[in-house]
């Protein structure tokens, strides 16, 4: 979109998607609940999220020659008013939360009347449409407060949603209450943050917010209000150190909302990172006078060793698949750390690879937990064998985690290296590539104990339902696909990676 | 037929064979006899491709980019398609052979066995006809990945704890090391295309090429070179039509392939010899040679030996390419060609005395010789081609060898070949005369000529027989392949 467009008010249909695709799920959640019938809560939210889909996917278009989409609330010129900002980072992640919410729901349908009790579904729903709200909304405003505001919606809905998983095993209500402190200590440092540069500055339109960093220059408060946010961004995110919450919640979540959150909910915490050191406080500011990544690399690289290295030795595969996210994050921060633009695509790919990768993951887990009752290895032996479709697509997905040729996670972490290679961080390079070898370890632990042991003879388990199915063989196709066809992710992480590295000259009116 | 047709279809035919396999899952004279005639048609189609472009060069047909810079392309040159002539040729007998082989024996899950066989031979021809490394690389990683299953066949503690190690080095190796040597010289020269004469003569420091070519050479774990060489005999315990065709031919030949095909066309023979940067992977390929063949000696296991035999023939290909002359790496290439026919005799050998008497030892293989006289003579004749003796294939590749070897300036190398020559003799020959000379102490084995299934024993003798074609055709082979080397 032209510069001159963007001060306009909003006039036609197509100028309110930006903000359409956060206020529709938003105004489906209180719907869902006023009805109140168990049989429409789903359907509502299913449209709801496939709106929203097909919203993200058109304003991606848009975005992809390296422009932006600017948007006031109201018609309140920013900085007074707020302010949606669409780029072709944000617009790849709205894509991925989106999408992901589209191919959940349907997997929900069935997992959730198995695992979770009928009063209940249509507040679940409720609860899903608001979470899936408020990961949309701190994705694609340009307000730092209302970063803030969607963040509290999204992360209040999920300690809900975790705590659902209770009615299988107590412990989920231990998960949500970890998550819950944790997630409001993150969440009180990042709004102490933003309020120390509302202090220093008077504004908080992210926009503006990079405009007076950069003519005021640093002093200390803008120092610790950086720091504020990237530690209390970094809960969110996981970050090696601060990753405590998140194997429980993945781990005793119902299983749709395991998916849902592996695949979104710390990526849209790294998009908000991302936003506010390239964009809010530039590059040169964050990297060359503070040399963050001095930080960052060695947390990066625990992650992928230490975190990897706990994945190889559970014996739940759902907490196994946790710890292997943590590492995973571990890679997203590493490519950030890099500071170039290749290393920074790896990022914006892997955030998409990894999570539609996880989904699938979670998913097959999920399903074979309708009949195995619990995901600890030993109950799931030899299932791949009475369950083919739903091993075959684990199968794929796996792969892909590992980063084996011809799948997403291959693409990764070839971009990974190669920004390694550019910067002539050989040593850093061959560890990416080592760190690797303990996901084949812990993958073809799983692939063994679905095919190579022996079922049990009273297993009962069959084919996963078709509802099951279909979503996680999308995503699956997905992860095979993103592996030869790269034009649509990898395309635009090289956009949006320009256009961060751009710093805040990207973001002036 | 377009040459670039016949070229997709020698990989979409085993991709075809691996589908039919799982659609007639239980009619198995059905499955087996399309999965045949779908070998004999790759075969046909590979010397289609032969007739067409001889032993020049066949334009790069690029399918698509992965991402820029990164395209799964084909082409054909030489070595790649001499490679694919003994995949799909082998593939034929050795399928024959593994139906024997597999209702012989009673295996279970034949459409599953055969289904991953063909993918395997779809990946090793992707593998002949890559023109660049991405691409060959994405076919490396799916010969690894469509083999475990073969090898974790028989799903005994045994055999998964087998194909563990199998799978643990080939894919440890291939992402730790290969992935890491192919990005630093994506990065470094900017394309990975196979180009003769090299891709890297000055764009990366010479103090460097020795690390770069370590990545590959401990990278291309399927070459087998010491110390990645443990895989080989863990693998074993896989069904023989396994061993013979994927350990003989496929796995362990993509992996050497690979090898020539870097040190060829990604190093260039010329930028090797200028650096002096292969003379460590020279030693260590030499000390790999008599190292293993020192092991096979001290194995009982007929497949143990085998295995250690061929790590230590592979060195041989991985010699010829470190000794950065063109008769060195034209030796290595042509002994892709010889081994393969000598070790798959051998292999299939093993097998049949196997089926028929479930023997693995070689202490109790006491005079069957005069039991199963056709397997014996062919095993006979598999051995002394190893053994490089005239007037069998395996001579010739010796020879250009040393030659290779004498015109590098190193005198060693030829003492360390003669050396293995002897050294085969020492682990090969007595398996032969244990079979013929000694008494038959197993009182269960039967009196007079009693053969393995005619499927079991008419393959290997047809391979043994090829051994001595390949003596009289290696002038043409050696024609054939001049063009890698600029000759």
């Amino acid at each position: 979109m032209a510069a001159e467009e963007t001060h306009h008010v909003a006039k036609t249909f197509m100028d309110h998607l930006p903000v359409l695709q956060v206020v529709i799920p938003l105004f489906a959640a209180p719907i869902i609940v006023f009805i109140g019938k168990r049989s429409l809560a789903w359907p509502i939210a299913f449209a709801a999220s496939a709106a929203a889909f097909v919203i993200s996917c058109i304003l991606l278009i848009q975005v992809l020659d390296g422009g932006f989409i600017s948007y006031h609330v109201g018609g309140w010129a920013p900085p007074l008013g707020i302010e949606y900002r669409i780029d072709a980072a944000n617009a790849l992640v709205l894509a991925l939360i989106s999408g992901i919410g589209t191919v959940v729901l349907p997997y929900a349908y069935e997992s959730v009347k198995a695992e979770i009790p009928k009063k209940n579904h249509t507040l679940f729903y409720a609860c899903f449409m608001l979470c899936f709200t408020g990961l949309l909304g701190m994705v694609a405003t340009g307000d730092a407060f209302n970063v803030f505001v969607f963040l509290e919606i999204s992360s209040l809905s999920t300690y809900v949603l975790v705590a659902q998983g209770a009615n299988h095993n107590k412990r989920a209500l231990t998960a949500a209450y970890d998550y819950l402190i944790m997630g409001t200590i993150g969440a009180t440092f990042f709004i102490i943050g933003l309020a120390m540069l509302y202090m220093a500055t008077g504004t908080l339109n992210m926009a503006d917010l990079a405009d007076r960093i950069a003519d005021e220059g640093t002093n200390r408060t803008i120092r610790a209000a950086f720091a504020f946010i990237v530690v209390g961004m970094g809960l969110k995110v996981a970050i090696y150190p601060l990753h405590h919450w998140l194997p429980n919640a993945y781990t005793f979540a119902p299983s749709a909302v395991s998916v849902f959150l592996a695949a979104t909910a710390t990526k849209a915490a790294i998009y908000v990172l991302l936003r506010f050191m390239f964009s809010v406080f530039n590059p040169s500011f964050v990297f060359e006078e503070w040399t963050l990544y001095i930080v960052f690399i060695p947390f990066s690289l625990l992650a992928m060793f230490a975190a990897s290295f706990v994945a190889v030795f559970q014996t739940n595969i759902k907490r196994m698949l946790a710890y292997s996210s943590i590492a995973q994050i571990g890679y997203m921060l590493l490519g950030i750390a890099m500071l170039n633009a290749t290393g920074l695509s790896a990022t914006l790919v892997h955030l998409v690879n990894h999570g539609v990768t996880k989904a699938a993951l979670f998913m097959g887990v999920g399903a074979m937990m309708l009949y195995s009752g619990s995901a600890f290895f030993n109950n799931l032996n030899g299932l791949g064998r009475k369950m083919p479709l739903t091993g075959a697509a684990m199968v794929a997905s796996g792969l892909s985690l590992i980063g084996v040729p011809g799948t997403a996670g291959f693409i990764s972490k070839w971009v990974l290296v190669q920004a390694a290679f550019e910067n002539g961080w050989w040593i850093i390079a061959i560890a990416i590539m080592l760190s690797s070898l303990l996901a084949v370890i812990y993958v073809w632990r799983m692939f063994e104990v679905l095919y190579l042991t022996a079922p049990d003879p009273q297993s009962t388990a069959k084919e996963a339902p078709l509802a099951m199915l279909v979503p996680m063989w999308v995503l699956a196709i997905a992860c095979i696909w993103f592996g030869f066809d790269t034009e649509l992710t990898l395309g635009s992480a090289r956009v949006a990676a320009d256009g961060l590295l751009a710093g805040s000259a990207g973001m002036a009116h | 037929m377009e040459t670039s047709t016949a070229l997709f279809l020698t990989m979409l035919i085993p991709t075809v064979a691996m589908a039919g396999n799982m659609a007639f899952k239980d009619r198995e004279n059905l499955r087996d006899g399309f999965t045949f005639i779908c070998a004999l048609l790759t075969f046909a189609c590979v010397l289609c491709i032969l007739c067409a472009v001889g032993n020049g060069t066949m334009e790069e047909i690029a399918l698509f980019e992965v991402v820029s810079g990164l395209t799964i392309a084909f082409h054909v040159e030489p070595l790649g398609l001499m490679f694919a002539i003994i995949g799909s040729g082998l593939w034929i007998l050795t399928h024959l052979y593994g139906i024997g082989y597999m209702r012989g024996n009673n295996e279970d899950h034949h459409a599953r066995f055969f289904a991953c066989f063909s993918i395997a031979i779809a990946a090793v021809m992707g593998i002949a006809f890559a023109s660049n490394m991405f691409t060959l690389f994405v076919f490396y990683e799916i010969l690894t990945l469509s083999t475990y299953p073969l090898v974790a066949h028989k799903g005994t503690k045994d055999a998964i704890i087998g194909a563990r190690i199998y799978l643990g080095i080939l894919i440890g190796t291939s992402i730790a090391l290969l992935l890491t040597g192919v990005i630093w010289t994506f990065v470094a020269a900017g394309t990975l295309d196979f180009v003769q004469g090299g891709i890297l003569e000055g764009k990366i420091a010479p103090s460097l090429v020795p690390i770069l070519l370590a990545l590959y050479a401990f990278g291309i774990g399927k070459a087998a070179l010491m110390p990645f060489h443990r895989w080989l005999p863990a693998a074993m315990v896989a069904p023989t039509p396994v061993s013979a065709l994927l350990h003989a031919v496929a796995v362990v030949k993509a992996g050497v392939f690979s090898i020539l095909k870097v040190g060829i066309y990604i190093f260039g023979i010329d930028f090797l010899a200028q650096t002096g940067a292969s003379e460590w992977l020279m030693w260590l390929a030499a000390y790999s040679i008599i190292a293993a063949s020192v092991v096979a000696m001290t194995k009982d296991n007929l497949k143990a030996r085998l295995a250690y035999s061929t790590v230590s023939q592979l060195s041989y290909i991985t010699l010829g390419m470190a000794l950065a002359t063109s008769m060195g790496a034209l030796g290595g290439g042509m002994h892709i060609a010889m081994h393969a026919m000598g070790k798959i005799t051998l292999f299939m050998c093993a097998g049949s005395i196997y089926v028929a008497y479930h023997k693995t030892e070689i202490s109790q293989m006491q005079g069957l010789g005069r039991i199963m006289p056709i397997t014996f003579i062919a095993f006979l004749v598999g051995a002394l081609s190893i053994i490089g003796l005239p007037p069998l294939g395996g001579s010739w590749p010796k020879f250009l060898l040393m030659v290779g070897a004498a015109d590098a300036g190193h005198q060693i190398i030829i003492a360390v070949l003669m050396l293995s020559s002897l050294l085969n003799v020492a682990y090969l020959l007595p398996i032969v005369g244990r079979g013929f000379y000694r008494p038959v102490t197993d009182s269960k084995l039967p009196k007079g000529v009693a053969e393995a299934p005619l499927l079991c024993w008419l393959p290997p003798a047809i391979t043994a027989f090829g051994c001595l074609i390949l003596f009289l055709y290696a002038g043409a082979i050696q024609d054939f392949l001049a063009p890698i080397v600029g000759l």
